[in-house]
């Protein structure tokens, strides 16, 4: 054996132990769910560039077509739209909506959780006794019963998806940030003089971001079922404009005669949610130190 | 234990009192249903005269003290579009909702829980994989989608059960599996994680060295220690029965309180939606309730707690 045929296998051998422990990291069910939202994060971020068509082009010569046509390789619809191209526009509108809203709710129970445990008494109480309002009434029904009234808009819709799951991380924040202050740290800063303000958001908050970055890796995926059932039901996203649910929605009239319409956005809505909890669950393996 | 009692009680009252509000305050706030109800052509006069009639020209505090009272009188107003009282509106439609969401539960119950528990007791194996990915699949499965997938399956391609409506004992068959899959995946994924954290304990490891039989370590010892959590998620599946069909109620064409809801919604039929509003979230905190005092009842650490 010669230093000559040593070194590609040394080299074969590195990569092969890469290889190995990258996989021993993420098992294959979690790399799926990577990779799948990767490809859903650019599809949504190229929409514009990747879909063939566009989303109102009909063409009334090709109505109903199947998929694995050339020209349409998910077929048409009943407008003899792509559904293709409608899908990728979808995936966009949904995505967008789910991110902000989860952003949203976020930000606005975190507050609301900081608020609880910096002033306690009076404030403390509001906010709990809010969250038991979000809990007793399903946010389907509130969010029926307000866009219906309402109208419904993008911006609304938004708004209206971020407060989603509120209340878990005003629970969740609360929690940790009255024990948190009980902490050397935190009465560190304090005593040096640091506003509020300072302590929670400098000091506080990344202390505890890890766990409440799982809780949004739980609640995207909620938010997009319950964005779909709310555009499945007319409420949400308006036509012209289309997202994941209203395409199964209007799909659901042709059930008989072209499923596919319905099938395509359903199977990206399942596959969406299943990566996403796949990794969140995995996420939280490795991150949230409260869990195990 | 009645200190305790008394203040989930009293909770649960101011809750049920801020949904009242916020539904009274939303639905006035979001436009005039007098225009929905007579149509864009009618004379203002109509407009004026419906508006007295129902006491739409009052101002909002007025109008919010009227119905706080009656509230609390019994009266939950009248459908302004049927003229019929609403609570009878929404009476007759609860029998059609607890067809579908009680066998829902029941299937919940007895698939979820021992399957998640039986995942546990065989922590790793072949089996405890199946669970898991089994449940991943049920709760990431939109209710809407596959009660459309059960529809293409079952009614169009073989034509074996109907696609909806009410009636016998084989329409409520797709509409309940299409329910229940989920609950079933989100019970076996708590109770299997609950069993698991519980079977390390040390309790369990001491019962079982002192050599209690293995069925009494797990039915005496484990089971009642997992079942905070597992309380938890059934009290808020109980507590949706009326809330948790709207979607499937939709699909299904069933004729019960989700449909009534959608139906009433858009036809901006104020008293008949603040009606079923109220009734959902008094069924929630109703039954949150009973679960916070099941938890006094089901670990005493809680009740101190709550106590002190």
């Amino acid at each position: 054996m010669t230093a000559l045929d040593i070194a590609p296998i040394g080299e074969r051998g590195f990569l092969a132990r890469r290889v190995n422990r990258l996989r021993r990291a993420v098992p294959f069910s979690v790399g799926f769910g990577i990779f799948w939202l990767a490809a859903m994060v650019f599809v949504a971020a190229f929409a514009d560039w990747l879909r063939p068509y566009g989303i109102t082009a009909m063409d009334l010569s090709s109505r109903l077509v199947g998929p694995g046509d050339p020209q349409h390789l998910l077929g048409t619809d009943e407008l003899g739209r792509d559904v293709l191209s409608r899908l990728i526009q979808s995936i966009r509108i949904s995505l967008v909506i789910a991110f902000g809203a989860t952003i949203l709710s976020g930000m606005v129970g975190t507050a609301l959780g900081f608020a609880a445990a910096k002033f306690r008494g009076v404030v403390e109480h509001l906010v709990l006794a809010l969250a038991d309002f979000q809990a007793a009434l399903p946010f389907l029904i509130m969010a029926l019963a307000v866009l219906a009234f309402f109208g419904s808009s993008m911006w609304l819709l938004i708004c209206l998806m971020g407060f989603y799951g509120w209340e878990r991380y005003a629970r969740i924040a609360r929690g940790l940030a009255i024990s948190a202050s009980a902490q050397g740290y935190s009465s560190a800063v304090v005593q040096l003089g640091a506003k509020p303000s300072r302590v929670y958001l400098k000091h506080i908050l990344p202390n505890i971001a890890s766990t409440l970055i799982v809780s949004m890796t739980l609640t995207f995926p909620e938010i997009i079922l319950m964005e779909s059932s709310l555009s499945f039901l007319g409420l949400g996203v308006q036509p012209p404009e289309s997202s994941l649910g209203n395409m199964v929605g209007f799909g659901r009239e042709y059930l008989t005669t072209a499923p596919w319409i319905m099938l395509a956005p359903a199977v990206v809505i399942m596959l969406t949610t299943l990566s996403i909890s796949l990794v969140g669950d995995w996420l939280r393996d490795k991150l949230d130190p409260t869990i195990r | 234990m009645i200190g305790f009692a008394l203040s989930k009680l009293l909770r649960a009252v101011v809750t049920v009192f801020a949904v009242m509000t916020f539904a009274f305050v939303v639905l006035r706030l979001s436009g005039d249903p007098a225009q929905v109800m007579l149509g864009p052509d009618v004379p203002t006069s109509a407009v004026d005269a419906f508006r007295s009639q129902w006491g739409l020209d009052q101002p909002i505090w007025v109008q919010y003290l009227a119905y706080i009272q009656s509230i609390l009188t019994g009266d939950f107003g009248v459908s302004m579009r049927d003229r019929a009282p609403a609570i009878d509106l929404v009476m007759e439609r609860i029998p059609a909702t607890l067809q579908l969401t009680i066998p829902a539960l029941f299937l919940k119950l007895a698939l979820g829980i021992p399957a998640g528990v039986y995942a546990a007791l065989h922590h790793q194996s072949a089996t405890d994989r199946g669970v898991i990915v089994l449940s991943i699949l049920g709760f990431t499965i939109p209710s809407f989608v596959l009660g459309l997938l059960l529809v293409l399956i079952f009614s169009v391609t073989f034509g074996l059960l109907p696609s909806g409506g009410y009636g016998s004992w084989q329409h409520s068959v797709l509409p309940v599996i299409a329910m229940s899959i989920g609950g079933i995946g989100i019970l076996a994924r708590f109770s299997r994680s609950a069993m698991i954290e519980v079977m390390g304990q040390p309790y369990v490891r001491t019962a079982s060295a002192k050599g209690v039989r293995w069925s009494d370590v797990i039915w005496r010892h484990a089971l009642p220690n997992a079942a905070v959590p597992i309380v938890t998620i059934v009290g808020f599946m109980v507590g949706s029965l009326i809330a948790g069909a709207v979607i499937v109620e939709t699909i299904f064409s069933w004729p019960g309180i989700g449909r009534l809801l959608v139906v009433s919604v858009t036809n901006r039929d104020l008293p008949v939606v603040q009606c079923i509003l109220l009734m959902i979230a008094a069924t929630m905190v109703v039954s949150n309730l009973i679960v916070d005092l099941l938890y006094g009842w089901l670990d005493p650490r809680l009740r101190m707690q709550a106590a002190h």
